[in-house]
């Protein structure tokens, strides 16, 4: 066994009371099955199938501290923190470290949908009912996720119920010490729900961090979910994530995962679109300079005929980044009419960059249409040629074209202001500007 | 008739022609009465020792072969692939058959192996040949016959099999063999490089353009044996040469074995173009029988401006394991890989390239086209790989696969790692069944659908056909669509 394992091992062992005790019964019922399935596992090694350029080993090798007496991590001042999107009103929450808070703001939706904590949900049953459903624990991450896992949050929305303002998650780093927050998100979305969810990633101070995060997805049938995912964090921090849907019979499903500023990120994405008449789109994009490094791992799988994904990832990738993707659809035997796309397009705009790069189909049904296409190249040199010809400088034509390389990422965002704002984001970042807020803590 | 009962006699016409398809005979499949010596199964030290004093190997080439053998005896089967491979029993078989010839003269050939190589439609006498094309037939661990060597000898061309050119020409065998494809590579390349028997040796000089298509013919014929050929093809600065390689066997219950490994090594500006034809026993139409075909190709561009073209039909061998592979370790290098992958029945094909880029400016094409139909399994595998030096470097990969039933797969797995900002790589890939639109166009015209799948389905191979030589095209099409006869689903 790996000692980077092992040392989270012994330490659930040898803290096991603490750990269950200060965690609900749900929690604890998959609790000692994720510790079976770590008994003897070994963490895969860099280069080995799926890990091509992230190595576990690594990421989990320094000794973190992990809040197993389960302490209050929260802040006071929660509304210092900002994370605005102009002209949208969201009914905002923190988890500071790995502790929920709510802000002044929550709860106001106007409708059934709900935002709590494991602990202090109204909805046990349905914590009972769908933790641990979509998450597999042969995945290493999800594994010690779920051995670790105190506390998590549970956005609920019920029947038919449709929320009328974006449910906004923010997760802050604040800590003193090395910090490994284990997170837990399970959206469950029951039939005919709509619901928009953005979570955002902030660190705060220079310590070190590691977000272990799993996050489940249920989407009844005709239900429909936007999630956003960006990170802004940075580079002391690592993030190890895992995002498991499951989409019933004529669900709508958007995952975008945009990574602006990070340190060390591997995202796992597993979608499996169990009812007809689906339609999955699964966006990402990453800019990376510096010693950043980003990989995503997608898989899709069609477990039942008659729907349409598509999935498109795009890396702009400086300095001594690493990018890596790997995605796959999956159609499963006798599941005709399946329309599936998935793209992977990436600029290296330095010599020193990395780039790895796996699309992957698997197709057991002949009646489909399926194709990927993936590319790693420059930025057109003509096209920079005629913009400096018109007077427009290389550094401005540069990010101008990077700008437009992004754009079909972010004309996927289905919240007008969201997307405004994430087109403001990515100039800021390509121009090399700082991501935060004027009116954050984090800005001082 | 209803509309209802016309759709279901369209439905039961495509599933008897199906059926059909499955029970096409397969052509090779007969059994030649050679006498054939064969060592008996099992494999150890001594086996390989015992080969190695069957062909009178010298000192050097038996160590090769020990500590090759050492070596895989650490090594356990690979199970990475997208195949159903079963654990192979390599006690169970014969690692050396070599079939008595009756003459003993070089020039004569005898009158049993010449009927065995009519049937198949490869000549061995060399004034039948229509365009001139030298062939070395290996059969079973023997090459059995090379033609026209004295002509190709007068230009310098070195074409022989692997044991003679031991004998003959041992000094660039040694310099050459295993520099490609070392034994420590993977688990059948230590195999092979323990037991190899025989297989092709090309030799082509500083500036000499070889005036004729080379060609290896494979054939297994004894029972429980396995095939470990070995070819070494070495193309000196400014020299050019095509060679061939085709491979039938004879239709059996018991899987055989066939691991072979191909070495090209291309110097300055020569050329190297490496066609093969694989037809390998397929196995029945319930998957029983059938050649396992494990192999290792890989070429080196290692000279400035050489270049390397893979070309390959592969519609044989229950089990295809293959990825021939390039090197561009010069600078301005091309590599190529064309490949058509047709599997059905039980079928299991999990084939692809890895195009490896260390030298400046290199460029490499990959057009991948595979056909799956019955309950067949067919993967492409391939890598490319830019190294952070290798500037200004250009690839292009596409890969389609036509799926011709529902209970086929057919899947890609592609990787890329580009480590520098001047070079490009693009991969496209599709997967999608025959357009009907295009079957109803082609029925409109009085075509039948059978006809009309032959007609899609050679149109879709056509890329990878028209880089094939003149006479092999013309093999490669007839077997395509004598393999596909009433695939249609």
């Amino acid at each position: 066994m790996n000692n980077a394992l092992k040392q989270y091992i012994d330490l659930h062992d040898e803290n096991r009371d603490a750990i269950t005790a200060h965690s609900s019964p749900q929690l604890n019922a998959l609790r000692q099955e994720a510790r079976k399935t770590l008994e003897g596992a070994v963490l895969p090694r860099k280069g080995s199938d799926d890990y091509e350029a992230t190595d576990l080993n690594a990421v989990l090798a320094p000794d973190y501290g992990v809040n197993i007496s389960h302490v209050d991590l929260s802040r006071e001042s929660t509304t210092k923190f900002r994370c605005e999107v102009p002209n949208l009103s969201t009914c905002l929450y923190y988890v500071f470290n790995d502790t929920f808070k709510p802000s002044a703001t929550a709860g106001k939706s106007g409708d059934n949908a709900s935002v709590e904590s494991f602990q202090n949900t109204k909805h046990p049953e349905a914590l009972a009912k769908y933790y641990g459903t979509a998450a597999s624990l042969s995945n290493p991450c999800t594994a010690l996720n779920t051995m670790l896992v105190q506390d998590g949050v549970l956005i609920y929305v019920p029947k038919g119920s449709h929320t009328t303002r974006p449910i906004q998650l923010i997760n802050v780093f604040d800590a003193n010490a090395r910090l490994m927050a284990v997170r837990r998100l399970l959206i469950v979305l029951e039939d005919d729900a709509q619901a928009k969810v953005l979570v955002c990633d902030h660190t705060k101070g220079d310590q070190q961090y590691l977000s272990l995060e799993t996050v489940e997805v249920i989407v009844g049938r005709n239900a429909q979910l936007d999630y956003y995912h960006m990170e802004e964090s940075d580079v002391n921090t690592t993030r190890l994530s895992q995002l498991w849907v499951r989409q019933q019979e004529g669900s709508n499903v958007l995952i975008d995962g945009i990574t602006l500023t990070n340190g060390y990120t591997r995202n796992d994405y597993h979608i499996d679109v169990d009812g007809e008449h689906c339609d999955t789109q699964l966006l990402g994009m990453a800019i990376a300079s510096g010693e950043q490094h980003v990989d995503n791992h997608t898989l899709i799988n069609h477990n039942a005929p008659r729907c349409q994904s598509n999935e498109m990832f795009k890396y702009v990738l400086n300095d001594n980044s690493i990018g890596a993707f790997a995605g796959k659809i999956l159609v499963k035997p006798n599941c005709p009419k399946i329309d599936a796309y998935q793209g992977n397009r990436n600029i290296v705009a330095s010599p020193a960059a990395r780039m790895y790069t796996k699309p992957q189909l698997e197709i057991y049904t002949d009646d489909v249409k399926c194709s990927h296409g993936a590319t790693v190249g420059q930025l057109d040199q003509d096209a920079l040629f005629y913009m400096q010809t018109r007077g427009i400088s290389l550094p401005v034509a540069q990010k101008l074209l990077m700008q437009a390389f992004m754009s079909d990422v972010i004309d996927g965002v289905r919240l007008d202001t969201l997307r405004d704002r994430l087109r403001h984001l990515v100039e800021m970042r390509l121009s090399g500007d700082s991501l935060i807020c004027e009116s954050c803590e984090l800005k001082k | 008739m209803s509309e209802d009962n016309k759709n279901n006699k369209k439905k039961q016409d495509e599933e008897s022609i199906i059926k059909q398809a499955a029970s096409e005979e397969y052509r090779y499949g007969f059994v030649s009465d050679f006498e054939t010596d064969v060592i008996p199964k099992g494999l150890n030290e001594d086996v390989v020792r015992r080969i190695s004093s069957l062909k009178n190997e010298p000192e050097w080439l038996l160590e090769f072969r020990l500590k090759a053998f050492r070596h895989w005896q650490t090594l356990k089967l690979p199970k990475w692939g997208k195949v159903n491979m079963p654990d192979i029993d390599f006690q169970a078989i014969s690692y050396y058959a070599a079939p008595q010839t009756k003459t003993n003269d070089k020039k004569e050939i005898d009158p049993e192996l010449k009927k065995t190589f009519d049937k198949l439609g490869i000549p061995l006498e060399e004034q039948k040949r229509l365009s001139g094309m030298a062939v070395d037939a290996v059969v079973d661990s023997v090459s059995v016959h090379t033609s026209y060597r004295e002509r190709l000898a007068e230009l310098g061309v070195i074409f022989c099999s692997i044991s003679e050119a031991v004998k003959d020409y041992p000094d660039l065998v040694r310099k050459y063999m295993g520099t490609v494809v070392p034994y420590t590579d993977n688990f059948f390349a230590a195999l092979n490089s323990a037991v190899f028997s025989d297989g092709s040796f090309v030799y082509i000089p500083k500036g000499v353009r070889c005036p004729m298509e080379l060609s290896s013919y494979f054939r297994i014929n004894a029972a429980q044996t396995g095939q470990f050929e070995r070819t070494l093809i070495v193309a000196d600065d400014d020299s050019y040469v095509s060679y061939l390689e085709g491979c039938t066997a004879p239709m059996r219950d018991e899987n055989q074995l066939h691991a072979a490994i191909v070495e090209i090594i291309v110097e300055e500006r020569a050329e190297v173009k490496y066609s093969t034809v694989q037809n390998w026993y397929p196995g029945d139409k319930d998957g029983k029988g059938g050649i396992y075909n494990l192999v290792t190709k890989r070429g080196i561009c290692r000279g400035d401006h050489s270049k390397l073209s893979w070309t390959q039909v592969e519609t044989g061998s229950a089990i295809t394991w293959k990825y021939p592979s390039t090197i561009l370790k010069g600078n301005n290098t091309v590599g190529e890989f064309y490949s058509v992958a047709l599997t059905r029945n039980y079928q299991m094909a999990d084939t692809g390239t890895k195009m490896i880029h260390l030298g400046k400016n290199s460029r490499s094409t990959i057009v991948s086209k595979g056909i799956s139909a019955g309950h067949s399994e067919n993967s492409y595998r391939g890598m490319v790989k830019v190294a952070p030096n290798a500037t200004n470097c250009r690839n292009y990969t596409q890969c389609d696969s036509l799926l011709l039933s529902d209970t086929s797969g057919a899947h890609t797995f592609p990787v890329i790692e580009v480590g520098n900002d001047s070079s490009i790589v693009e991969h496209e890939a599709t997967t999608s069944k025959i357009n009907e639109d295009q079957i109803f166009y082609c029925n409109q015209r009085g075509i039948s659908t059978e006809d009309a799948v032959g007609l899609i389905v050679n149109g879709y191979a056509r890329d990878v056909m028209k880089k094939l030589p003149m006479e092999f095209a013309v093999e490669a099409q007839r077997l395509l669509s004598v393999s596909l006869e009433g695939s249609v689903g």
